[in-house]
């Protein structure tokens, strides 16, 4: 373990990472992010979902700096009483998990299907490969918006809402897939020839350990740049979503759903609801996309 | 010319018909269409009647064989939600989305290929960094945040633009176009930038990547050993080269443009085709989407198309049927 | 005569994180009004940047940092980016390495030759597509007059590379710098162009600077020929004397790991070892870890070029030899 932290801090990716304040910037938001969302329930002031200690005197409270604001309600409250602070450190934690799990299921899917194409070949590789072209074709939101379509009218409405953050998760993970599958395909296919390959094959290693214990290695610097690029798109289409309306369930607000709610109330006057998850949804973003640039950039040895 | 046009479209053959099952299997095994249609109150007649009159009691296959001769008549039944015919629901609302989609598009591309033809050929220039830092900003605003900063800003605060709606169209003929009146164009403004914005940063990306990329091709270093002129260099080889890639990428972001209306439609309450979609999606609506599912490959497959004849009038190597390598 | 290209000391260096590269250092050469140069070395020995220097295209960060380079006897290295614009292509033509990736696709090769006129040559577009067909008539591509609206990937890689000495010739350059012409060509073609651009030269009297790592090619085409080695110039002289008779102890195992025609051997001469990193090139001479004379002052000196019988070795061996004399 020591020796791989210094091995780390040896290597072109530590030096660059280090060289470059934005990204070390971007890479401590990130970390906020996800601590604060994760440990929500620990640091948020209120608990937006504790209906015993909602009052609907407290609705439309403007932020604390703001003359007719309370200490208390930081950046202000909702149309409910609810306390804005802590409504988008919970939606935060929905909007990450959405994130991480469309992800990972878009990266899992993905790789197994490019490896499969790249290794098996023939019919296979053509038939996956023509239905990922075909997808990608397709904006990533409409297929989103299609699976989550397709289950509401297949499920009854109380099902739905259960299984809801599930659907969105898979609708958005679905969308996704093929920008991981294209060039997992392609390494699969310069790998297979390879002389290794081939020398595990003669000794009897089965295609799956070859395809996991010596192909797949060699596929993850690529597939961990896409799936940082992809993260922030994620997180993007699930607010996307949440803010149709056909997202993550109501009783789960997301960052979406918060800025879909004070959408409502931004003729008003009332901008404060909408603009800080906003605000918060942009810099989570933000933050996950100057990291994946610069691991991009790190990654290629081109651009050095 | 004329045969590579008849192949792009019998490629795009079997894409409509993925799409076309796609919907179809939508229509047949998602909800049942009877119990909708009937409401509460029937009798066991009434629902074999309208099975029957319906050719749900039909194989798949003719069933299926149905559906796309009657999608190929613009025919996709009344929908569920509104009971109204679907074609004219769409063709409708089709005026205001692809007005407000053509707009976006151009916003995208005159400002975008610029910007990425300048970023790319002084990536060091104090200009080209603020664009990028503009570019990423820009792919990290979900469009719809981007609408309702506008909107605000705009909108209510400064009171300049309309916030939402079309404003004043004039008929042509089944289109209604809001070129025409200054109410009209005014309520575009902020729609077509919003939508354009994402697309906008999105093509700048592309340009500069493939520019910078370009430029570090030998051809261009020949060119430079034959002490051509930066000018013929920059705007005459590397852009020429440049714009293969691009145009592909291009073509397939005007498709996404039309995608994308649904989230910007949505903010303005612009009455397009998006709008219609995403209240469907959220009353399980199953002819609309059907309906538009197929409007919406169809119009990719035109791009594509499209694209395909641009490429083949700018790569000369396509001409000679050598395939698509570099 | 005066020389066409004269180098001075040039030093090239390349900025990196671990501090600065010197991938040239204190090369010095000449080449006289139609000399045909040859410049062998390993991958790597700083040969092609010697020609990218030259020509004012070193890759950045790579910069010249010491010396100067002078064509006609004017300083051409501290030229600005427009006026060695004007040089390049009209004084210099360059040929690189593949013709594969060197030609534009989406142009016509005949696009491409009137365009390279246009820019150098104070002649119509009409008489600049007239001398076109001519150019390709010169390097032998048939059919020239049709063959002059065909694009890149219409001709075979042998033929590219003709279409690429035409574009390095038509605005008559007084030198060329001919990177590697025909390693990516097959055997078979190889000759064809060295003969071609061995017997261009001659005709239009353009000198040539020919980089390549073929000693075949070196004693078919050049008059004389500067070895490199780590960034620098190890031997140099006439053609036949650094084949027949090597001065300098690299470039003797140079020679003898290039098989003999005349008779069989076993077991080819090789040297042991592989030329250093630009990052860890050892004190005193580059060649001291590898070379089977190495002494006690090779480990501690940088040896210059100097004399050695009839070609100038950078080599202390010839030294005491000096010193003596």
């Amino acid at each position: 373990m020591a020796n791989a932290l210094a091995r780390l801090r040896d290597s072109d990716i530590w030096w660059s990472f280090k060289r470059s304040p934005i990204t070390v910037l971007s890479a401590i938001v990130a970390l906020v992010c996800i601590v604060t969302s994760v440990a929500a329930p620990l640091i948020a002031p209120h608990n937006p979902f504790d209906l015993a200690t909602l009052n609907l005197l407290d609705a439309f409270k403007p932020p604390a700096w703001v003359a007719e604001g309370e200490a208390d309600y930081l950046l202000g409250t909702d149309d409910q009483g609810r306390d804005v602070l802590s409504a988008i450190l919970y939606g935060a934690r929905i909007s990450l998990l959405v994130g991480f799990a469309a992800t990972i299921f878009a990266a899992f899917v993905g790789v197994s299907v490019g490896l499969l194409a790249g290794f098996l070949g023939g019919t296979v590789d053509a038939l996956l490969m023509r239905i990922a072209d075909i997808q990608l074709t397709f904006p990533s939101i409409l297929v989103a918006l299609l699976v989550d379509g397709i289950v509401r009218a297949a499920v009854a409405r109380e099902v739905h809402d259960q299984i809801a953050l599930f659907v969105v998760i898979v609708a958005i993970g679905i969308s996704e897939w093929p920008k991981f599958a294209r060039p997992v395909r392609g390494s699969t296919m310069v790998e297979r020839n390879k002389e290794y390959v081939l020398a595990a094959r003669v000794i009897g290693v089965s295609s799956f350990r070859i395809m996991t214990g010596h192909v797949l290695p060699n596929v993850l610097g690529p597939v961990l740049v896409i799936a940082t690029l992809n993260l922030g798109l994620a997180i993007l289409s699930e607010a996307t979503l949440s803010f149709l309306g056909v997202g993550v369930p109501p009783t789960q607000p997301s960052l979406g759903t918060l800025i879909r709610i004070g959408n409502d109330f931004l003729f008003s006057g009332e901008w404060w609801i909408t603009i800080f998850p906003g605000i918060a949804l942009v810099v989570m973003v933000l933050s996950v996309n100057l990291l994946g640039d610069w691991l991009r950039d790190a990654l290629n040895p081109r651009l050095r | 010319m004329f045969a590579f046009i008849v192949s792009r479209i019998l490629q795009s053959v079997p894409v409509l018909l993925v799409v076309a099952l796609i919907s179809f299997a939508m229509f047949a095994y998602v909800g049942d269409p009877v119990s909708i249609m009937l409401g509460q109150d029937f009798t066991e007649a009434q629902r074999t009647a309208l099975v029957a009159e319906l050719g749900l009691d039909q194989p798949f296959f003719v069933q299926f064989a149905r559906f796309v001769g009657n999608a190929v008549q613009g025919e996709f039944g009344l929908s569920y939600r509104l009971s109204r015919p679907v074609a004219q629901l769409i063709a409708e609302r089709a005026p205001a989305t692809l007005e407000l989609a053509f707009c976006a598009a151009g916003v995208a591309l005159l400002v975008g290929v610029p910007m990425g033809v300048y970023t790319g050929l002084y990536p060091r220039s104090l200009l080209s960094r603020a664009f990028l830092t503009f570019s990423l900003i820009g792919v990290s605003l979900p469009t719809f945040l981007i609408g309702i900063l506008l909107i605000l800003v705009f909108a209510v605060w400064l009171g300049w633009l309309p916030s939402f709606g079309r404003g004043d169209t004039v008929a042509l003929g089944w289109w209604n176009t809001g070129f025409l009146t200054r109410s009209g164009l005014k309520a575009l403004i902020l729609p077509a930038i919003t939508l354009g914005l994402f697309q906008l940063t999105l093509i700048m990306r592309l340009v500069r990547s493939e520019m910078m990329e370009v430029l570090r091709t030998d051809y261009i270093k020949f060119a430079r050993a034959r002490g051509l002129t930066n000018r013929a260099i920059n705007f005459g080889h590397a852009l020429k080269n440049t714009m293969v890639p691009v145009i592909t990428v291009v073509g397939l972001q005007l498709g996404a443009i039309i995608a994308f209306a649904i989230v910007t439609e949505t903010v303005f309450q612009w009455p397009g085709m998006g709008l219609l979609f995403i209240q469907s999606v959220s009353s399980a609506d199953i002819p609309v989407m059907a309906a538009y599912l197929l409007l919406i490959a169809c119009l990719f497959v035109t791009i594509n198309l499209i694209v395909d004849l641009l490429y083949y009038a700018v790569d000369p190597r396509l001409r000679a049927g050598r395939g698509k390598g570099h | 005569m005066a020389a066409i290209l004269e180098v001075r000391d040039l030093r090239v260096e390349f900025p990196t994180r671990r501090g600065t590269l010197v991938a040239l250092d204190g090369v010095s050469f000449s080449i006289a009004p139609g000399e045909v140069l040859g410049v062998v070395g390993e991958s790597g020995a700083g040969k092609s940047m010697t020609g990218a220097a030259i020509i004012g295209l070193l890759e950045p960060p790579g910069r010249i940092a010491g010396g100067q380079v002078l064509l006609q006897g004017k300083r051409i290295d501290n030229l600005r980016y427009e006026q060695m614009r004007r040089i390049r292509g009209r004084e210099i033509g360059a040929i690189f390495q593949d013709p594969l990736t060197t030609l534009n696709p989406l142009y016509t090769v005949g696009d491409q030759l009137t365009e390279t006129m246009l820019t150098h040559l104070p002649i119509n577009p009409a008489e600049a597509k007239r001398r076109a067909v001519e150019w390709l008539e010169l390097v032998g591509i048939p059919a020239a007059a049709q063959r002059v609206q065909s694009y890149p990937h219409e001709f075979s890689g042998g033929m590219r590379q003709r279409v690429v000495i035409a574009l390095a010739l038509c605005a008559e350059p007084k030198l060329i710098v001919a990177d590697e012409p025909t390693t990516a060509l097959d055997v078979s073609i190889q000759a064809q162009v060295i003969a071609l651009l061995k017997r261009l030269a001659r005709e239009k009297g353009t000198a040539m600077m020919l980089v390549t790592h073929d000693m075949g090619v070196i004693a078919e085409t050049a008059d004389r020929v500067a070895v490199m080695y780590a960034g620098r110039i190890a031997e140099i002289g006439p053609v036949r004397e650094v084949v027949k008779n090597p001065q300098h102890p690299y470039t003797a195992g140079l020679m003898a790991s290039i098989p003999p025609l005349d008779r069989r051997v076993n077991r080819l001469a090789q040297i042991d070892g592989a030329m250093p990193r630009l990052s860890a090139i050892p004190q005193g001479c580059a060649y001291n870890p590898r070379c089977p004379k190495v002494f006690s002052r090779c480990a501690v000196e940088r040896p210059e070029l100097m004399d050695a019988g009839t070609t100038q070795a950078a080599c202390w061996l010839h030294a005491k030899a000096m010193t003596d004399a």
